[in-house]
């Protein structure tokens, strides 16, 4: 496209380069990002409006409710085969999770206070309104698990609220991928048959690290086989998706949190499995770089997808071939 | 009154703004800075929270019919394109609104209730013409309302009213479609052969707009999308995989625990 205006009035079209301004130089919303393909734009501004949401709330968020909601499923398993220790950590950490999640998810909204609008409907087309009665189902079992097992009471009741919650967490811990999946913005809306599968690894690598970093060795052993199968997961989950997005995933191959995410959960889950056994230190080194990866891990596909939806060719070429596959 | 909508004819735009103008006032639309782009005469950028009417200007090194005002023979032309929210038939921010605060009118129009909206600023992202956002003094999303209070009282929205060229035109959808299709006719006979329609067909990927364009070049030049789908038409397959990946989860976690059970 062209930005020259030459009409003068003697009738010729001599293009005058000296007096041009710089596209951008008055810019006041987003930076405008020059591209050298070829396609067309609107002076390279973004098609879609950037989410309006903050890095720490949303992507702390997906962190936190993976984290959550695997660690209560982790907390059942742990007491189900008489590993209390395990179990109290899980269940205190998915607490502590989701008070944090919680805390994110209200800190958010543009009016804070009426959060409790989002109770007025369940919308089935709406992950978030979704998630939200899933947050409404799963937070009081979660938070009736960990204080009955704190307290030393009412254990048929904390028995069937560590139940209840180990059956809801996982929708906790993978609703957030259809979340995000379910917007215009390229990369994560292209993603979505991998994202899900990708923050069930990512989030059950996390409460894996979570039990190693606070249960005794001798009672860790789930959380490290869980660790494991989540680094796995993720990390298989990650190399189908940037294969099949084709262009759409260079903002994800591009994104060093997201290699510093895998890198992390592996070297976490291999660690746990060698050493975590005989080691309390090299146990709870493995669970911190497991929760640190998983959180690199979320923050990293956060990132990408703002970076797609602000670059337009991420948004024009992929429409472009598709009309040109139909036709 | 049946579904109503905009049919804004491009070819005819003057960049004159009006409709900006016109929507600000009535709508009380707060201002969001006016500085110099070096973007033409474009001072807007985008369509925004506190931008419900955009007028874009292109600048382009191409003829345009015979519209040379008389300044010798021109490879240039410019285009000038008044840009609004389209009222989807398949609105993505209406499906994703977890409030119940974006609903549909009697008109056929996708309007946010403020009094509703907490700010959660999920149907920004939704939209995928880049429309709706959410306003950073008060926090709540806003977008063009086509003028709901003036169309209860038989008032055409604001921007229609002003615009002194009829570029901006208001009515009965099915109408506009009509003429539309004249118009098109029309301007692709006068030479114009780059001229198309955008948004009209009810078959498109978000069931056609409620406001639809008559351009002169492709959509993206305008910085409109060639080929928008609504989101929530995967959305029943991401449930499913969501699903899935819960249970796989679930399962991962038992088999992990209970079939090491005597080893610990």
């Amino acid at each position: 496209m062209s930005g020259q205006t030459d009409v003068r009035m003697d009738g010729s079209a001599e293009v005058r380069t000296d007096r041009q301004a710089t596209p951008g130089s008055g810019g006041h919303r987003r930076e405008r990002r020059p591209t050298q393909e070829t396609f067309d734009s609107y002076y390279g501004l973004p098609v879609l409006n950037e989410p309006p949401w903050t890095e720490h709330d949303i992507a702390g968020y997906l962190f936190l409710g993976g984290l959550a909601g695997a660690s209560s499923t982790l907390a059942a398993a742990a007491e189900l085969t008489g590993r209390p220790r395990l179990a109290r950590a899980a269940k205190v950490g998915a607490l502590c999770a989701l008070g944090g999640s919680l805390y994110a998810l209200i800190h958010d909204l543009g009016r804070p206070e009426r959060f409790v609008n989002m109770l007025r409907v369940f919308k089935v087309t709406s992950p978030m309104s979704v998630g939200t009665w899933l947050l409404t189902a799963y937070g009081p079992q979660a938070g009736c698990a960990a204080a009955t097992d704190l307290a030393g009471r009412f254990p048929r009741l904390g028995r069937a609220a560590t139940v209840g919650a180990a059956l809801t967490g996982p929708a906790v811990a993978t609703y957030t991928a259809a979340l995000i999946c379910d917007t215009a913005v390229p990369a994560w809306h292209e993603g979505f048959r991998e994202m899900p599968f990708l923050f069930a690894g990512s989030a059950a690598a996390a409460a894996g690290g979570l039990g190693m970093l606070a249960a005794p060795p001798e009672e860790a052993g789930p959380a490290r086989r869980v660790a494991v199968l989540g680094a796995g997961a993720e990390c298989v989950a990650a190399i189908r998706m940037e294969r099949r997005l084709g262009p759409l995933a260079e903002p994800l191959k591009r994104s060093r949190l997201l290699r510093a995410g895998e890198a992390l959960v592996l070297a976490g889950a291999l660690a746990g499995l060698a050493a975590g056994r005989r080691s309390r230190i090299a146990s709870m080194a493995a669970g911190a770089a497991l929760l640190a990866g998983s959180a690199c891990t979320r923050f990293g596909i956060f990132r990408a997808g703002m970076e797609s939806a602000n670059d337009p060719k991420y948004t024009v070429q992929p429409q472009r071939r598709r009309q040109r596959e139909l036709s | 009154m049946g579904r109503v909508g905009f049919f804004t004819d491009t070819s005819i735009c003057i960049g004159c703004k009006a409709c900006e103008v016109a929507c600000k006032e009535w709508n009380a639309v707060p201002d969001d800075g006016l500085t110099f782009t070096g973007m033409s005469y474009d001072n807007t950028v985008s369509l925004s929270a506190d931008t419900w009417r955009h007028v874009a200007f292109v600048e382009q090194r191409r003829p345009l019919g015979h519209q040379e005002p008389g300044v010798g023979d021109m490879d240039f032309r410019w285009l000038m394109a008044s840009d609004v929210c389209k009222h989807c038939t398949e609105a993505a921010c209406l499906d994703v609104c977890p409030t119940g605060s974006l609903f549909r009118t009697e008109y056929g129009t996708v309007v946010v209730q403020e009094d509703i909206c907490n700010g959660c600023g999920y149907c920004v992202p939704a939209c995928p013409f880049g429309v709706i956002g959410k306003r950073e003094s008060g926090g709540l999303a806003a977008k063009c309302t086509m003028c709901y209070d003036r169309l209860g009282d038989g008032q055409e929205p604001a921007c229609a009213k002003t615009c002194p060229t009829d570029s901006i035109q208001f009515g009965d959808l099915d109408e506009l479609r009509e003429r539309a299709a004249l118009r098109l006719d029309q301007v692709r006979e006068e030479g114009i052969g780059s001229a198309r329609l955008y948004g009209h067909d009810p078959d498109d990927g978000v069931g056609g707009m409620g406001a639809f364009f008559l351009l002169l070049d492709e959509p993206e030049v305008y910085g409109l999308p060639p080929d928008p789908v609504v989101t929530t038409r995967d959305l029943p397959s991401m449930w499913r995989h969501a699903g899935v990946a819960a249970l796989a989860l679930l399962a991962g976690v038992a088999a992990t625990t209970f079939s090491w059970r005597r080893r610990g």
